[in-house]
């Protein structure tokens, strides 16, 4: 497939020539497909905040290319501000951005910089107003009247309003509440799927990260070391721990079993995975199934329990393998 | 743009003699230099005044470059007070004469020094900034104003309201930066129009900014109070100011260069 978006041997120098001098991404080669699910995973400080900003524009590469649609973008003026449209980029704590009257005016602002007719702007700011899950009412509001969790999804329908191919989110849960985080990642979610629309997730939760997209790229130290399906990923659980990075909390527990001799894959990140694993184990070895035979069957219908229910049941399980 | 790039207070971290003295030596030092260049009146002085300076840039280690560096704002200036010296300084010995525009020998003279008078006033200045802290250089300000204190002067708020506005000066660039780049990615537009369309497109700018120093000044005044802070009645300091021999022997060299300055300058030397 051809990738919709794509850096070649992109390198970004920042005060160059000067004693402050650092190289924050060397040669990185990079790449997302049309409707894929990405997430970019990398410490403060990685470089992966400096990545995104050269992927619609805002920064230009010291050397390298960047393809947007196989064009580079910085080989005309009116491609390079179109790029900014079509690469849609939330910051992070996108709500301090917010300068409007309104919530309305706000999210119109993107739409209207595109020069778009008054319909069709009006269509966009209900559309994404929707897709964020503000009410109608909102709207009229001024943006500061809101709790922080709302001037969050004001901001991101500011962006989501122009409507673009791919969106890239820099930690878009970041100091939210579990519930905000899920409803949140559901919104994002849904754009992806009624849009089609390429999105990139950058997160440093890996538990985040890991239940959603389809792919991953970890950034460290201005360069790639690794990328592919979270599983593969995962499988370099030592490697990204030294990175300061780690793996999901499942995962780890998984790495601690294999390491201790069990027969087990443990490129698993998510409950349902775990819970199938742990069965097919469990079958395996008929010494460990008189002892948690039953502790398994007891719920077996729970579908998806919270993550510190699956990590005490697979380290009990851990602790009766010995 | 890359506002990151700009450097305030422009201190040069180093541990050079310079940089060691005592913030109201430097001061102090720095009234004194700012004095007797007032009182140099020709080469001899002048020389010696330059001596000074020279002399205090080469024990700071400080690149004489960034110094130049620092003097390209001040060029025009320079250049409009040597042109007002020029024609119209009074003189007996007349050069030239073009319609009301007459130049003297002493015209000249004078713009010639005037011109090497300003350059080193902002040398010896900026110096003072390139090797002294903020911080410390607000602490020596508190320091030698307290006498004021007697007679209400709030000097303790004072120097608070400067350390707080240094402190907060890079905070509030990058603060700018991240905005000015979010409003970008919605398309907004810094460079092009005319002046008052630019004027226009700094509202996406200016208002988040000054929500966020509000909102900053708001939880820097809670914290502050949480840690029961009243003003500077009874507070002790961290780091305590202290003389040591080398400020007193600077103060001394500088007083007896600027008395010395004075008597050659009044002899017209």
């Amino acid at each position: 497939m051809q990738p919709i978006i794509e850096t070649k041997q992109l390198t970004h120098i920042y005060s160059a020539g000067t004693p402050f001098q650092h190289t924050a991404l060397d040669s990185v080669d990079f790449c997302a497909y049309p409707g894929e699910y990405l997430g970019i995973i990398g410490h403060t400080g990685s470089g992966k905040s400096t990545l995104i900003q050269h992927l619609n524009a805002l920064l230009k590469p010291t050397s390298g290319q960047v393809l947007f649609q196989d064009m580079d973008i910085w080989s005309d003026p009116k491609l390079t501000r179109k790029t900014r449209f079509q690469v849609g980029l939330v910051f992070q704590y996108p709500e301090y951005q917010l300068f409007e009257e309104t919530v309305y005016k706000d999210i119109s602002f993107g739409p209207k910089n595109m020069g778009l007719d008054e319909k069709e702007i009006d269509r966009r700011v209900r559309a994404a107003a929707y897709f964020v899950g503000l009410r109608d009412d909102h709207l009229e509001k001024s943006p500061f009247e809101l709790s922080g969790g709302q001037k969050r999804r004001v901001a991101i329908a500011g962006v989501i309003a122009m409507e673009p191919k791919v969106l890239i989110l820099d930690e878009p849960t970041a100091g939210l509440d579990p519930e905000g985080v899920e409803s949140i990642l559901g919104n994002i979610r849904e754009y992806h799927q009624a849009h089609n629309a390429t999105i990139i997730l950058v997160s440093h939760s890996m538990e985040e990260v890991a239940r959603s997209v389809d792919r991953l790229v970890a950034v460290n130290d201005g360069v790639i070391p690794f990328q592919g399906p979270p599983c593969e990923v995962f499988q370099y659980g030592d490697a990204l721990e030294k990175m300061g990075l780690g793996v999901p909390q499942l995962t780890r527990v998984f790495h601690r079993l294999k390491a201790m001799g069990v027969d087990i894959d443990p490129s698993v990140y998510t409950l349902d995975q775990a819970k199938a694993i742990i069965l097919r184990a469990l079958n395996r070895s008929p010494r460990l199934d008189g002892l948690c035979g039953e502790r398994t069957k007891e719920s077996p219908e729970c579908s998806s329990p919270p993550a510190e229910q699956g990590t005490e049941r697979a380290a009990s399980a851990e602790k009766e393998a010995d | 743009m890359a506002l990151k790039d700009i450097t305030l207070g422009q201190y040069f971290p180093g541990n050079s003699v310079v940089h060691r003295l005592d913030p109201r030596t430097k001061l102090i030092c720095v009234v004194l230099y700012i004095v007797a260049l007032f009182l140099a009146s020709w080469f001899i002085t002048y020389a010696v005044m330059f001596g000074v300076l020279a002399g205090a840039i080469a024990l700071s280690k400080v690149p004489p470059k960034s110094i130049l560096r620092g003097l390209k704002p001040i060029l025009f200036i320079v250049v409009f007070t040597a042109l007002l010296n020029i024609f119209y300084t009074p003189g007996t010995t007349v050069l030239a004469q073009v319609w009301i525009f007459t130049v003297t020998l002493e015209g000249l003279w004078r713009a010639f020094f005037m011109v090497i008078r300003i350059m080193m006033l902002i040398s010896g200045t900026f110096l003072l900034t390139y090797t002294t802290s903020p911080i410390l250089l607000t602490d020596g300000l508190e320091s030698l104003l307290g006498p004021l204190k007697k007679v209400r002067v709030p000097v303790h708020e004072l120097a608070m309201m400067m350390s707080i506005a240094l402190r907060f000066i890079p905070t509030l660039i990058e603060e700018t930066d991240k905005i000015m780049s979010a409003q970008r990615a919605r398309g907004a537009d810094f460079e092009s129009g005319n002046l008052i369309q630019r004027a226009k497109a700094l509202l996406p700018l200016l208002v988040p900014l000054f929500i966020s120093a509000f909102r900053r000044a708001d939880e820097l005044a809670t914290a502050m109070e949480c840690r029961c802070y009243h003003g500077g009645e009874g507070r002790t300091r961290l780091r305590q100011l202290k003389y040591q021999a080398r400020d007193y022997m600077t103060l001394f060299l500088f007083l007896a260069t600027t008395i010395g300055v004075g008597v050659l300058g009044h002899f017209g030397l």
